[in-house]
């Protein structure tokens, strides 16, 4: 596959993703890290509130308790927040000569990537805390010894999410553009 | 997709399982139903289930109570909690709920034409339907006299109507082509009910066709059992066969030659889920039959609430509470009818 090294090769797909500029790339994963996030978040909290909101009529003593499913869907969406204000940190500009270096490839991808880890951990978190807080409303409405235990799955699943804003951290400090040419 | 129901159905249908999952916690147990048995007299009953959730709809009335009047609060009861539910739901949960009171449909129609043929006031048999099954011009099936005007005057309005096809003649109504009315009717509804969950799909097609089948082939093993003796053809007992479930096609053939209760026994044995069933009774006995049947039908309504977002568990509720409103019929014509060694004969726990 030719790379970058011919000018007039413009008929490689090769060429045509390298000629897309990192700006590019930066920008839709600083998108998709706060937005993938925020529809995770957005559909944990709709699975568990409507079960919430149900069960509650029956047995009022379990709203205060279960917000904690509610409050765990909500953290992943701070998840997405934070790591796409760190993102935005690591944007600088280049001169138009750098635009396609290596570098600067390197820095455009290294942020994309950040926002995909992040993002998509972070949806599938939102929806596994919303589906265990869900059955967790039910069952503690029955018998309320259930609750801690099912809150204790729900933990790990919420885990999930601090391992892709750790990966995506660690991926976005790669994220260094060329120095300034003199 | 089977399996990925939980990211969708809290949308509509999330709110409504939590409740009925709530009214379930309400049924009686165990205990109370042996609270309920030591009672002496129905004014005892009326206070032990005025501490369960019949306490409302029992506390107004005035002894000294009947029984019919126990049995009517608690269906109103019943109800309250189903027309609550119908008017929150959306398709399809909407059409399921209303597929659901079908049979009690049927089961009102057949009560006034039997009613009317037999000479008694309308309005009489009017309150003794089924509130569930009521719809609007239900008064004017005592005008028919024949199937056919049935069917023009009243039934094709309803939701009934496309259950008809099969059972439409001119003969005039007498008590046996009643009986093969219901039960063609309730064929057609059971198998109309069927294919409908099959098309929802997913858990909910998954517990319904295992419920349904289960009732199909218990309207199977009773209708054989009940026309032994009768003038009714094996081709016209084969009809009233639904198609659809365990029993099907095979047990069906070998049922409509059965003659009598030891060959429907041989016939069932056959079939594991059944053969359970069958060995509780001895040779010859066939009254333990219905108990046994609704405590294998308990048993597997208290199966479908351990999955989550499904609509099965709208059916259970309403049979469990059924079952629940029939065991307190017994118990309350027990005490009224100072009978209490057999309360237990037909008292079918559900937890």
């Amino acid at each position: 596959m030719s790379g970058t090294s011919t000018v007039g090769d413009s008929s490689s797909w090769a060429t045509a993703l390298v000629k897309i500029s990192p700006y590019t790339f930066s920008a839709v994963g600083i998108a998709i890290a706060i937005g993938v996030s925020v529809l995770g978040a957005a559909w944990g909290i709709y699975i568990t509130g409507s079960s919430l909101i149900g069960a509650a009529v029956k047995a009022p003593r379990i709203t205060s308790k279960n917000l904690i499913s509610v409050i765990f869907c909500e953290a992943v969406a701070i998840y997405g927040v934070i790591v796409a204000i760190i993102l935005q940190t690591k944007l600088e500009s280049v001169p138009a000569s750098q635009i396609h270096a290596p570098e600067s490839l390197r820095a455009g991808y290294a942020i994309f990537a950040s926002g995909i880890i992040v993002g998509f951990a972070n949806l599938v978190c939102g929806l596994c805390v919303g589906i265990i807080g869900s059955s967790c409303a039910l069952s503690d409405a029955q018998n309320s010894s259930l609750f801690v235990k099912i809150l204790v799955i729900e933990i790990f699943g919420s885990a999930l999410g601090l391992f892709g804003v750790i990966v995506g951290i660690i991926m976005s400090a790669q994220a260094t553009w060329p120095a300034k040419s003199v | 997709m089977y399996g990925f129901e939980s990211m969708t159905f809290n949308i509509h249908g999330g709110y409504l399982e939590a409740i009925v999952r709530g009214h379930r916690a309400g049924l009686l147990t165990a205990a109370d139903y042996n609270n309920l048995c030591q009672c002496e007299t129905l004014d005892d009953i009326k206070m032990h289930l005025s501490a369960t959730e019949y306490g409302p709809y029992l506390q107004n009335e005035p002894s000294p109570l009947h029984t019919t009047t126990i049995v009517e609060k608690c269906t109103l009861k019943l109800v309250d909690e189903y027309k609550y539910m119908l008017c929150q739901a959306t398709e399809p949960l909407s059409t399921f709920l209303e597929y659901i009171t079908y049979g009690h449909m049927i089961d009102n129609v057949v009560l006034i034409v039997t009613g009317t043929l037999h000479e008694r006031d309308v309005h009489e048999l009017l309150e003794k339907c089924h509130p569930l099954g009521m719809f609007d011009s239900i008064a004017t099936l005592a005008v028919a006299q024949n199937m056919r005007e049935l069917y023009r005057l009243v039934l094709v309005d309803t939701p009934l109507a496309p259950y008809f096809s099969e059972c439409i003649t001119s003969e005039d109504l007498d008590d046996m082509n009643i009986e093969i009315m219901r039960n063609t009717l309730y064929k057609a509804y059971l198998e109309d009910f069927y294919k409908f969950c099959q098309k929802l799909g997913g858990a909910t097609a998954e517990i319904m066709s295992d419920l349904l089948a289960f009732e199909a082939d218990r309207r199977a093993v009773n209708i054989t059992i009940n026309s032994i003796g009768t003038e009714l053809t094996r081709d016209d007992r084969r009809k009233l066969y639904s198609n659809f479930g365990l029993l099907y096609p095979y047990g069906h053939e070998e049922l409509a030659v059965c003659e009598d209760i030891d060959q429907v026994r041989a016939v069932m044995e056959k079939y594991p889920p059944y053969q359970s069933i069958f060995s509780k009774l001895s040779y010859g006995e066939s009254q333990m039959l219905d108990k046994a049947f609704y405590e294998e039908e308990v048993k597997r309504l208290c199966l479908a609430f351990e999955q989550q977002f499904h609509y099965g568990v709208f059916f259970a509720y309403m049979r469990l509470r059924e079952q629940e409103i029939r065991n307190l019929m017994w118990i309350s014509e027990c005490v009224a009818q100072n009978q209490k060694s057999r309360v237990h004969d037909s008292v079918v726990f559900i937890f």
